[in-house]
């Protein structure tokens, strides 16, 4: 017995550490997304857009012959749940990096987690304070709320639009905002008359913009939410008769929400990734090559059309991989290598991130995007 | 408050009105035959809004509309059979926790089925933008349609439950389980029967309502919450009461939003139903003595 039990150790011992050194190595790659639930719309693409690209990788023989194993986990939006795969995939899976979560919310809840588990985390939150303050191991691709607050503002000030309500969904993202909205608004002269939060699984709003219109200062509306919520305050404001412009976040750049409001979603004016428009973008763009490819190969597996968010995805698995590829199979120097990249076009922009900016996005990465015969197309005045 | 204003959040709490109301029914009916609260009430309406939408595309609306009401029927009979016929002498509580796992079930299974985005049958008249005017205020056509709907759900149980002899069997099985069997009435097609009823009653709530809040697969325990608190808010089992209470409980939530935040809405609601609990546990319309006799 006591022999058996020799061989297996020396076995195990063996494939320890003599196998690992024969075979090419397998990177693992966790994945926290809200494939499921409230924001499932950006969980749902972004899930399926890193598994796409991890097939394309592997198929090709993966980076420097290293494969990447993902193991996605559907946290649901609960930051909770998120916490708890979070341990899992650090501490029994070790994963090499971890990609998501899709919010905000959840996103601030693994930040020190993965700090003091030096993880690298590629967070799809939009919300600013993921890495302002910066931590070390956290990055994020999304463009910053603050740009898109500021965008917003910017053609508000082309209008001449001064007095305007702000409509928030209770979710990270939509208090995140908020609070964006608040900071921002008199850099430009804007007073912000009114302040409305609703709940995300709000299925009417018409009483609130019944109040809202009560108050004619209001020259427009600017909404902050990713749940369905958006597209019903559409719908009840233009059934209401009020016409005054609607302005929403990032977080209305999925087509299917134009569906869902239909007519009510025409002219509405939000800031967003260059995917939605990549057609009409003049061939200089230097992301129109990447945008169009990443929009082709998603519709064309998944019979859905492509959203920035599944791009979110998408930029934060190339990144990654770029990383591995400059820097090979360690998490330090990756990390380093993913703190000094410059240049990388991703579908959110082009992203130069740096020890002090760990979103690596500028304002030029959102252009503004409206709503036309149930289309999005650019803004123009 | 302006009376244009006034008008406006009235017909606003009507719309929420109504929408808790047509979910609450469901719950009675169940309630009605076998003293069991449904919990997954609200799956039936997503799954009858779901339904619809998907024959929606092949098939005309009101086709569409009946197809999805037979099939969630349908459905829920099978729920009733595979998980509550064979439970011999099943106690209340039992009950109850296994509709909340079906429930659960359901969800999932929808999600598999439609997936995660929003979806929603086109509006029954106009569009998206198209309102009626009354009284200086505006609201979409779509809310008559839900209104209307309550109105005939209500009035056809009303005659199934009080002119029927098959809704009296279904009537004597609540009143007394044992009474019914020894009179010959057969309890336990009865009670799949209020499953079929309570799940087409679910399924048309489902496809009314689905222009206005949108069908999403994870839609039921939000609704289910609101009509559960409506259906306790008018006394357990009592279908008008239901509606009542529904449009009393969308009016205030809907002008507590002209004196504070929308953010209290629903816990307006909750409130509302700790009170009702607190002071008459057996309803505003309710009978105290004959929520006495009740098992639950």
């Amino acid at each position: 017995m006591k022999r058996f039990v020799a061989l297996i150790m020396a076995g195990l011992f063996f494939c320890l550490t003599v196998a690992p050194a024969a075979m090419a190595k397998t990177i693992k790659v966790g994945a926290i997304l809200a494939v499921t639930g409230g924001a499932s719309f950006l969980g749902g693409p972004e899930s399926r857009t890193i598994e796409m690209l991890a097939d394309e990788l592997n198929a090709a023989g993966g980076i420097n012959g290293n494969k990447i194993e993902l193991i996605i986990k559907d946290s649901g939006a609960n930051p909770e749940k998120a916490i708890s795969f979070a341990k899992q995939l650090i501490e029994e899976e070790q994963v090499f990096a971890i990609i998501g979560p899709s919010t905000s919310g959840e996103t601030m809840k693994l930040k020190k987690i993965c700090e003091s588990n030096k993880t690298i985390l590629l967070s799809c939150g939009a919300a600013e304070v993921i890495v302002n303050p910066v931590a070390r191991y956290v990055f994020k691709t999304p463009q910053k709320d603050s740009f898109a607050a500021k965008k917003i503002f910017m053609v508000m000030n082309e209008l001449g639009i001064t007095k305007v309500a702000v409509m928030a969904g209770n979710t990270g993202f939509g208090k995140a905002g908020k609070s964006q909205l608040l900071k921002i608004a008199p850099e430009f002269g804007i007073e912000v008359v009114a302040t409305e939060v609703y709940d995300k699984k709000s299925t009417d709003l018409s009483a609130v913009v019944a109040k809202l219109r009560s108050n004619k200062d209001i020259q427009a509306v600017v909404n902050w939410s990713i749940v369905p919520a958006q597209a019903i305050l559409a719908k009840n404001m233009r059934q209401a008769g009020w016409d005054v412009p609607l302005f929403q976040s990032h977080g209305f750049g999925n087509i299917k929400y134009v569906e869902a409001a239909g007519a009510a979603a025409e002219g509405i004016i939000f800031p967003a990734g260059r995917l939605l428009v990549s057609d009409a973008l003049p061939d200089s763009n230097p992301q129109k090559a990447v945008l169009n490819q990443y929009k082709h190969a998603y519709e064309e597996r998944f019979k859905e059309p492509a959203s920035t968010f599944g791009g979110h995805g998408y930029d934060a698995f190339k990144i990654l991989c770029r990383a591995i590829d400059e820097a090979g199979a360690d998490r330090e120097k990756v990390r380093d290598a993913i703190e000094n990249m410059k240049g990388f076009v991703g579908t959110g922009g082009v992203f130069n991130f740096s020890p002090a900016d760990h979103n690596g996005l500028g304002i030029d990465a959102f252009t503004m995007v409206t709503v036309k015969d149930g289309k999005f197309t650019l803004y123009k005045k | 408050m302006s009376f244009d204003l006034f008008c406006q959040y009235f017909l606003a709490g009507i719309t929420y009105g109504s929408i808790y109301a047509v979910v609450a029914i469901g719950f009675n009916i169940i309630y009605n035959t076998t003293g069991i609260i449904n919990f997954a009430q609200g799956e039936f309406v997503m799954l009858g809004g779901m339904i619809a939408i998907s024959l929606n595309q092949i098939l005309p609306l009101p086709l569409a509309i009946g197809l999805a009401i037979i099939a969630t029927m349908i459905i829920g009979a099978l729920i009733e059979m595979i998980f509550i016929r064979w439970l011999d002498q099943p106690s209340v509580l039992r009950m109850i926790i296994i509709t909340i796992g079906v429930s659960i079930l359901v969800r999932e299974v929808a999600l598999h089925v439609w997936g995660e985005s929003v979806r929603s049958l086109p509006y029954f008249t106009g569009n998206e933008i198209s309102s009626v005017k009354i009284l200086g205020a505006s609201v979409s056509p779509q809310v008559f349609w839900v209104l209307s709907a309550c109105l005939l759900i209500v009035a056809g149980l009303s005659i199934f439950f009080k002119r029927m002899s098959l809704g009296h069997e279904m009537r004597a099985c609540s009143a007394n389980r044992m009474a019914a069997t020894l009179c010959g009435i057969n309890v336990k097609n009865m009670v799949t029967l209020s499953f079929m009823l309570s799940a087409g009653i679910g399924a048309m709530a489902g496809c009314v309502v689905s222009p206005i809040t949108y069908t999403l697969y994870d839609m039921g325990p939000g609704l289910a919450i609101k009509g559960f608190t409506v259906a306790i808010i008018g006394g357990l089992g009592n279908s008008m009461a239901a509606v009542a209470a529904g449009l009393i409980l969308g009016l205030i939530e809907s002008f507590s939003v002209s004196v504070m935040p929308l953010v209290f809405q629903d816990v307006i609601a909750i409130i509302i139903l700790l009170l009702i609990l607190f002071v008459r546990p057996h309803g505003i319309f309710g009978n105290k003595e004959a929520a006495g006799l009740k098992e639950f």
